[in-house]
């Protein structure tokens, strides 16, 4: 199939075969809940306090460089379907692009935003107290 | 509406259902080998050696229970399973599976074996699968339990990571074929090196390929890089807390979403459906022979590999796997430059 109809086709199926299976399961399948069925899974103990909580701010960082990265990785697809066009002026442009992003890799490297560890993490000593 | 049209409907119904049943194949596959790699039969008892297993459990889970913590978000809850199933079938939509073909003379004009054909064709499928991480992101944080928010924000944190050295790696592909479209690139592959060694891209690439695979693997949650399940640490990750139908569409998205990167690869790497000795009527069944070594590979990898430590996988992906599909970029960029002018 030329164009986008194929997609969007496969896209209605998907909603409806999905749509259909959970509404069958809600037909068919028995309801008696109980407050311990619906209950959080906590290993069989009553659960405490909230799962939404505070989290580990590694993952917002991971998302942050992920963005920045990805962004680059966008404007690889344009260059290498124009590549062939573009030559040697090309690379040596890419490749200036690929110098500035090591930049801030290395630097979020050395940071230790990659590692993920408490172990590992780069540490900066603190610096000796004088004694009073 | 003419009959081409309806022939493209049925094509488009076809891959429909060849993914449904892909998954319920995977479902058993993945057992019997898990077995017989643990030196026992699995599932053995419904229909001859265990082939009807899957509809029993289908079937079986269509009777059970719908179940929904308190202090869950409804909308979210329901509608995470339904978005990565859907992201699952469609991102197969723009993965072009067989050779353009007639019919033996039915059509005048031949019709491509594919749901459809973009000439943005790997960008859809990057825009799509990236898609399948909001239903595992979304399950987690609206089941408002501790494992599977934990699950759902590994989930992310992994996909993201790994989303980066997949697409790098494909880039390199990219600037070989000099097109987007996945039937493009597949076409360029057409042919033979000195007679005999078929003209794929996973000889020019072979780092790639590597590279394309372990990134596969982590994006679609499999082990050694399940993290988001680890059922030693999270109980069962996102979906602990998801019963019946609902909580059977998360395996099936992620038994599609193998399909979808064997299938990928196949397309991008092994020369899709060109192969010795058949006809190009007939290159689809080099086209599955090729898909279903890679889902062998991935079960098999399944079971032989143990799981990685959480910050290994983060590190790896960051600082080997992310430089090394950089590096082989530019690499093949410089050769293909050198070897063209």
């Amino acid at each position: 199939m030329d164009g986008w109809l194929g997609v969007i086709i496969m896209i209605g199926l998907g909603v409806g075969f999905a749509s259909v299976m959970i509404g069958a399961s809600l037909l068919l399948g028995p309801k008696n809940p109980t407050p311990e069925k619906l209950a959080p899974y906590e290993c069989g103990m009553p659960a405490v306090g909230d799962a939404r909580e505070r989290q580990s701010v590694k993952f917002y960082l991971v998302a942050m460089i992920f963005l920045l990265f990805d962004i680059e990785v966008a404007f690889l697809y344009p260059w290498a379907v124009a590549f062939r066009d573009l030559g040697w002026t090309g690379f040596v442009q890419i490749i200036s692009f690929f110098l500035i992003l090591s930049v801030g890799y290395i630097y979020v490297w050395r940071k230790g935003v990659l590692d993920w560890g408490s172990g590992t993490r780069r540490v900066r000593p603190a610096a000796p107290r004088q004694a009073a | 509406m003419d009959l081409r049209f309806l022939v493209q409907l049925g094509i488009i119904g076809l891959t429909f259902f060849m993914l449904i049943n892909a998954s319920a194949v995977l479902v058993l596959a993945e057992r019997k080998i898990m077995g017989f790699m643990q030196q026992r039969y699995g599932p053995y008892l419904v229909g001859p050696h265990g082939t009807l297993q899957p509809f029993a459990d289908i079937l079986k889970l269509l009777f059970k229970e719908e179940l929904r913590p308190k202090g869950s978000d409804k909308w979210l809850f329901n509608l995470a399973p339904l978005l990565s199933v859907v992201a699952a079938f469609a991102a197969f939509s723009t993965v072009p599976w067989g050779a353009e073909t007639t019919f033996f003379g039915l059509l005048d004009e031949p019709v491509a074996l594919g749901v459809a054909d973009l000439n943005v064709g790997v960008l859809v499928i990057f825009a799509i699968t990236s898609m399948g991480v909001y239903g595992i992101v979304l399950a987690g944080w609206a089941s408002n339990s501790k494992y599977s928010l934990l699950g759902g924000l590994r989930a992310s944190a992994q996909m993201i990571s790994y989303e980066l050295s997949y697409a790098t790696a494909l880039a390199a592909v990219i600037l070989l074929a000099g097109s987007l479209s996945l039937r493009d690139v597949v076409d360029a592959q057409q042919g033979t090196w000195l007679g005999f060694i078929p003209h794929w891209y996973v000889f020019l690439q072979p780092i790639g390929f590597l590279i394309y695979v372990i990134a596969g693997v982590a994006e679609t949650n499999r082990a050694p890089f399940d993290f988001p399940e680890a059922e030693q640490e999270l109980v069962a990750g996102y979906n602990t807390e998801y019963s019946s139908v609902r909580f059977a569409l998360f395996p099936q998205a992620e038994y599609i979403n193998m399909a979808t990167m064997s299938a990928v690869a196949t397309d991008l790497y092994l020369g899709g459906w060109h192969g010795p000795f058949l006809p190009p009527e007939y290159g689809w069944i080099w086209f599955l022979a090729k898909v279903g070594v890679l889902l062998f590979t991935y079960i098999w990898v399944r079971w032989t590999v143990p799981r990685y430590r959480y910050d290994q996988l983060m590190s790896f992906g960051w600082k080997w796997l992310f430089p090394a599909s950089v590096v082989n970029l530019l690499v093949t960029a410089a050769l293909v430059l050198y070897f063209n002018a």
